[in-house]
Order: structure tokens, then sequence, then C-alpha cells
């Protein structure tokens, strides 16, 4: 068996297969929230790009979609969450709130939610248009198709 | 570290926890429950999933940097927000506005107020399962938010009304546009009308569910469309007029019962008011004393800045109207004409030495809107009910004390009592129908 | 019923226990003795004043003085339309104050969170534990003397 290209092929098909189906959990906590509800709907529509579909739980989902702050008595929560997901899953940032912790830099917020858990994509913007949320979507997808998929058994270290 | 529902539940009951991040798009917030099969017997409420620290951040920035953190407390409608800390700002400065600009402010802030209504109901409706009404609600708010980002530049937090006025005044074309959202906003809600009024399964599940009586919607202290739901007549609106809102006619629909779907009626009635609002206030605002040929003619920019070097520039500069640079014109109508309070216009800044000095003086440290010492409370109609802000100012260019009275705190902390001895499934269309919106209770 | 009949009321009924009235921006505010506050609110609620809401209930950080607290709280009257504010200065050793809760419901989430930001006890609350802040949690955010980027995190941080 050709290892090289059997491989590679299988793994553009797998990469093909699991960017045009992703199932996102909305983790929504603050104003974000309303670009994401913005996104999603008739307007500028998630559905189109295969993500239409709200799992709301974690164990039937892929996509995690942190929009929102995250405060300190929330962090745990993200955690046992994500904890709770199963593999393949990506991590998107959404709002700047998210990514850094935005304009609140106090005794109670967290910033930046790279601090608990990796993340795949951010999203600036406070709060993003759904132009820029769908265009994260799209990086997102070219970066499922080029990763290198664990069909084989391997155990991924933190 | 045990819950107080924890202590004292019964051996026999189950506890249930609705966690701080589930499907009901309102923020999060945690219900604790204990249940005998489906039925509640007790519940605890947590919140403070959401506590960013407003009124300790504001107390470090001066009077004109905390305006964005404003914006995003109560962030379907954060238009009223400005308003209700620039007006607070206002009364202790002791500040006229121009007419313009209360017309503007009134229509933003009923924009903003049919903003909040349709997104409260459109999650209402969706969790009970009518998930085309959230899509045509969320439809109709696309056109109103089209119409908020033509004049100020953002859809959300826009930071658009300024101590002294609003920043800048509205798009050549506005007239179109807010006549469109309108249409498309009464298309929607007669739609909506004819799809959950007379609803059998939407009536089951709403009416006489969560059933609140005037005495005890006051001794909880609730203000707005859930006061008015159960009966009672206050809106801040009527009762302490603020901006124009004595010459404009409306009337406040007011419910019988208190139950679920009293608050969904009230809410659906109050939009059409504001669109009356709307309507009248475009009838009636003030012509701008800038006409349109006034920004036609005019030097270019490079000329101008080429010519004020030798002496001071009299001609307008040739830009468009809503860019900054044509906005000395205009600020007759938009902002008052007291100058310390208000940020001097670009063509002053960049081409006059003394509109610099002013500029730099207005931002830096120490210096500033500085209003005398002492207290100040007001008030404005929000989304949810009465809008307070307190502020207690020393002199200096930061408030002392800044806090919120926010409408939600009120409500929420009566949901323990509401649900009791319902269902579980009562709790969605229960806890939507308050509209409990995070940034607002938790700060 | 006018603001300054219900003024010259309160002063006429509890001449000892009011310390000062005074107007500014066009609002009402009276000063308070701590042990009258529970009768004060009694007779503002009856007729023919009907101060049946409790709009606010908040504190005050006057770090320095020596009533380095001073609670503030704003009554209203729907049938009247009449607004007023009540101070209660607290001393530092000694920060604890009646509770509204017999009189007023939301009074208790109100109370929490004071206790929570400020650090107030309050005589008489069925429930005082935190409301915004987790357990865990030292300190009192509000209060003048804690600094605003004192973090203390819940979870351990990744980097």
């Amino acid at each position: 068996m050709e290892g090289g290209f059997i491989t590679t092929k299988f793994n553009y098909i797998l990469g093909w297969a699991r960017k045009f189906s992703l199932f996102h959990y909305p983790f929504v906590t603050a104003c974000c929230g309303m670009e994401y509800m913005s996104a999603a709907c008739a307007h500028f529509d998630l559905d189109r790009f295969g993500a239409g579909w709200t799992r709301f739980s974690p164990r039937q989902s892929d996509m995690l979609l942190v929009v929102g702050t995250i405060t300190q008595k929330l962090a745990p929560v993200l955690k046992t969450v994500y904890d709770q997901m199963t593999e393949p899953k990506w991590v998107v940032a959404f709002g700047a709130c998210a990514v850094s912790g935005g304009i609140y830099d106090n005794y109670a917020v967290v910033q930046g939610i790279d601090r608990i858990i990796p993340v795949d994509v951010y999203i600036p913007g406070c709060p993003p248009r759904p132009e820029t949320v769908l265009d994260a979507l799209v990086k997102l997808q070219e970066k499922i198709q080029n990763q290198e998929h664990e069909w084989r058994w391997k155990k991924r270290k933190y | 570290m045990t819950t107080r529902i924890q202590k004292e539940a019964r051996q026999e009951s189950l506890l249930l926890n609705m966690g701080p991040s589930h499907p009901a798009m309102h923020g999060t917030i945690r219900i604790m429950l204990e249940l005998d099969g489906e039925k509640i017997l007790n519940s605890e409420v947590e919140v403070g999933y959401l506590h960013r620290g407003f009124e300790k951040t504001c107390e470090h920035r001066t009077y004109f940097n905390l305006l964005p953190y404003t914006d995003r407390l109560n962030y379907v409608s954060p238009l009223i927000n400005n308003l209700g800390y620039v007006m607070t700002m206002e009364k202790m400065l002791g500040i006229e506005v121009p007419q313009r600009a209360q017309y503007i402010r009134v229509i933003m802030s009923e924009l903003s107020r049919i903003a909040d209504h349709l997104t409260c109901l459109a999650a209402m409706a969706m969790e009970c399962g009518a998930f085309t009404v959230f899509l045509y609600k969320i439809k109709a708010r696309e056109f109103i938010w089209d119409v908020i980002e033509r004049t100020s530049g953002a859809r959300m937090t826009t930071s658009y009304i300024r101590i002294g006025g609003v920043k800048a005044d509205l798009h050549s074309g506005w007239k179109e546009d807010l006549k469109k959202a309108i249409t498309e906003t009464r298309k929607v809600l007669k739609d909506v009308h004819g799809l959950l009024d007379k609803n059998k399964i939407f009536l089951n599940r709403t009416r006489n569910i969560a059933v609140v009586s005037p005495e005890m919607a006051i001794n909880y202290g609730w203000t707005g469309p859930c006061l008015r739901s159960t009966g009672v007549y206050y809106d801040v609106r009527k009762a302490h007029p603020y901006l124009v809102y004595d010459q404009l006619d409306f009337e406040v629909p007011l419910g019988e019962r208190g139950d679920n779907y009293d608050r969904y009626l009230v809410r659906m009635k109050e939009m059409e008011q504001s669109l009356r609002i709307i309507e009248q206030a475009m009838a009636k605002m003030p012509e701008t004393s800038a006409p349109e040929e006034l920004m036609t003619g005019g030097v270019e920019p490079a000329v101008a800045i080429q010519a004020s070097r030798n002496k001071r520039l009299e001609e307008n500069i040739k830009l468009s109207p809503n860019l900054e640079g044509s906005e000395k014109v205009r600020y007759r109508d938009i902002l008052t004409s007291d100058k310390r309070y208000i940020i001097p216009p670009k063509e002053d800044t960049y081409t006059t030495i003394e509109g610099l000095i002013r500029h730099f003086k207005f931002f830096m440290k120490g210096h500033g809107i500085r209003p005398p010492r002492g207290e100040v409370y007001f008030s404005v109609e929000g989304g949810n009910g009465e809008l307070g802000f307190y502020i207690v100012s020393d002199g200096t260019d930061r408030p002392y004390r800044l806090h919120l009275r926010a409408p939600c705190f009120h409500i929420v902390s009566a949901l323990e009592k509401m649900i009791n001895g319902h269902y579980v499934a009562d709790i969605i269309p229960t806890f939507g129908s308050l509209n409990m919106i995070g940034g607002e209770l938790d700060r | 019923m006018e603001e300054k009949k219900v003024l010259e009321d309160l002063t006429q009924e509890f001449k000892d226990s009011i310390r000062e009235i005074y107007s500014q921006f066009g609002d009402n505010s009276l000063l308070i003795e701590r042990d009258s506050l529970l009768e004060v609110i009694k007779f503002l609620g009856g007729e023919p004043y009907k101060f049946t809401m409790l709009l606010d209930l908040t504190c005050v950080d006057y770090i320095g003085q020596k009533e380095r607290f001073q609670m503030v709280y704003h009554l209203f009257s729907i049938d009247n339309n009449l607004r007023l504010r009540l101070k209660v200065p607290l001393h530092e050793k000694d920060a604890s104050i009646d509770s509204l809760t017999s009189i007023w419901k939301n009074a208790n989430w109100l109370e929490r969170e004071v206790y929570d930001m400020f650090g107030v006890q309050f005589k008489g609350h069925p429930d005082l534990r935190r409301i915004f802040m987790y357990d865990g949690f030292e300190g009192y955010p509000l209060r003048k003397d804690y600094p605003l980027k004192k973090r203390q995190p819940r979870i351990k941080f990744r980097k």
C-alpha cells in the first residue's frame, strides 16, 4: 500500500467532510451574543457554510464558540464544558473580551480565554460585524482542511 | 460550597441545576431547583456570572472616557443607557441641549426600545418552539440597526449620545431609511400578532402562569413593562417627562392579570406606540440651520490647510457631511453652546491655536469636565424599567462613586417566588418574559 | 402632596434624629441617624405620604473620614409622584445597620450586594452572603483601598 498517497487523500477527504458540517456550541454571555444572533439568522446566514445547526450540548458539538466576557466566576464552568467535548474539537474566541479581556482590565475578568483553553481562531471587534464572523469561519474551515487528522489512534498531550 | 437550597431541601426530592451556560439566550444565570417529579418545590437563583466591575472601573476613568462602558450595560438597547448617563451629567452641570438634538435623541432611544422588545420576545417565542417568530423579528431588527449604523457608524455599541447633544447629525437620506424600517417593523408585528396572539399552544404555555399582583410588584420594586402588565400606571416618560416627551402624543398600555401573556402583550403594544412616537418626531423635527447648499460649495481640503498657515480660514471646507472636519456649521444644532464640555470641531483644532488648546485641555489628565461637588440622581425609561444613575462627584475629573439602578436586578429577584409551584417547563416562558439582560443585572 | 410639606412634617416628627436636610441640583436629601431609620421609613410609608417603593439602596465609601460608610436610600411614591433620598452615615469599626427585608422584598438582594461590595453587615437579614463574587474571594472590591487590578483566580491558568 502506498502510505503517502492513500493517507494524504484520506486526510483530504476527512478534512472536507469535517469542515462542511460543523456543529457549534455557543457559550454566550454578553453583548457579542447579539451579533452572534445576527450572524446566525436570515441576513447573514451561517447555515450556508454548513455550520447552521446549534447543538446545545457539548457532547454533541465539535466547535466551541466563546461569545462575550468570561469572568473569574465563570472560568471553571468554561473549563468543564471544554473538557466535556469529544475529539476533534476547535475553539473560536469571539469578540474582544474573549480574545484578551476587552476594555475590562480589573479584578473580575479573565484577560482572554487562552489562559484557560487552547484557541484556534480569534475574532476581534467590539462587537465584530457579522461579515467578520463569516470570514473567521472560512479561515477555520481552511485550517481544518489542512490539518493533520488523527484517524489513527494517537494520544494528544496538552 | 453548599448553597441555601442544599441546606433546605428534603431528603427525597431531586436537586436539579440549570447551570450558567444554558440554551436560553439571555445571559448567564444559574437556577437551582428542588423537584418532586416535575413540580418545583423550592428554587434558588444565583447571579454574578457577568460581573465585570463596571462601578469600580468608572472611578478610575474621566467622565468622558467612561461613555463606552455605559453602552455595554443593557446591550440590546445601548443608546438608552448612554442617554441616562449623559442626562445625569447634564443635570449636574446645568447644560441646555438644542431642540434638534433632543428630537434626534428621542428617535434613537425609541429605536433602541423597539430593538430591545423585539429581541426579548423573539427569544421568548423561540424557546416556546416558535422559531419563525425569532427569524422574523431579528430581520426587522436588522433594518433598525441599519438606520443607527448609517448615522453613527456602529450597529450596536455606538457611544453616539454625548454630553451636550449628539455626536453627529443624521445622515442625508435618513427619512427614507427610517420609513423603510418602520414599514418593515409594522409588517413583522402584524405577522407575529397573527401567529401568536390566539395560538392555543402559546396561550396554554403562558396564560395564568407566574401571576404577579400589583402589591407584590411594587413591593419588589418592579418598574417598566413588567409592572405595567400588572395594572399599575407608572412610566418615567409620563411621570417625570424629559427631553421632548411632553410634546409628543402616545399611550402607555396596561395589562390586567400580570401573567406571562400580559407581559408579552404589553411589549407588543409598546412597540406600536414607539413607532407612533418616531413618526411624530420625524414630522416635528426642526430643520437644520445649515442647509445642504452650504455644504456643496467650499474649498478643497489641501487648499484649506495651505491657506490656513498664513491666516485664519473663513470659508467652509468641502467634505462629506458626516465626516469629521465639516461639522463646525452643524454644531449649532446638535451640541450645546457651552464650550467647556464638548470637543471643539476639527476645523478649529487643526487650523487655529485656540481650538488646539481647548482640545488638548479637554482630554488632559486633571482638566476637562469637572462638575461641582455633590451628588445627583436621574432616571430614564429603559427597555426594562427605570434606569437610574447616581453620581457622587468630588470636584475632580473622575467620578467619586457611580451607581446604576438596574431595573433587571429587582425584577429577577422575584423569580424565585414566581416559579414555586409550577412545572419545570414553565420556567422557560417566565424567564423569557422578564427580559433579563446580563450586563445590566450584574453590572 | 408636595415635597416641602413632607420635609416639614418629617422635621416636626423626628427633631433629634435628623441631622441635616439639603437640596442640590433639584433633589432633596436627608441625613439621619442610624437608629431611627426604621421609624422614619415606617412613617413615610403610611398615609398620606405613601412612599411604597424602594428604588435603590447603595453605599458610598468616604475613606479618611471618621464615618467612613454612608448608606443611601432612594424612596419613591407612585401615588404622589415624589422622590426622596435618605442618607445614613456609619462608623468604620461598627459598620452595621438594620435590614429592611421586613418592609420591602427587593431589599434582600440589594443588601446582599452592599455586603458583597463593601462589607456592611445587616441585622436581621435572613440570608446574608455574597451575590456577585464567588466563595473564596477575600476582601470587599468596591472599597477604596482594594486595588482595581488585584485578581484572585479560581482555577490555574495555562500561561
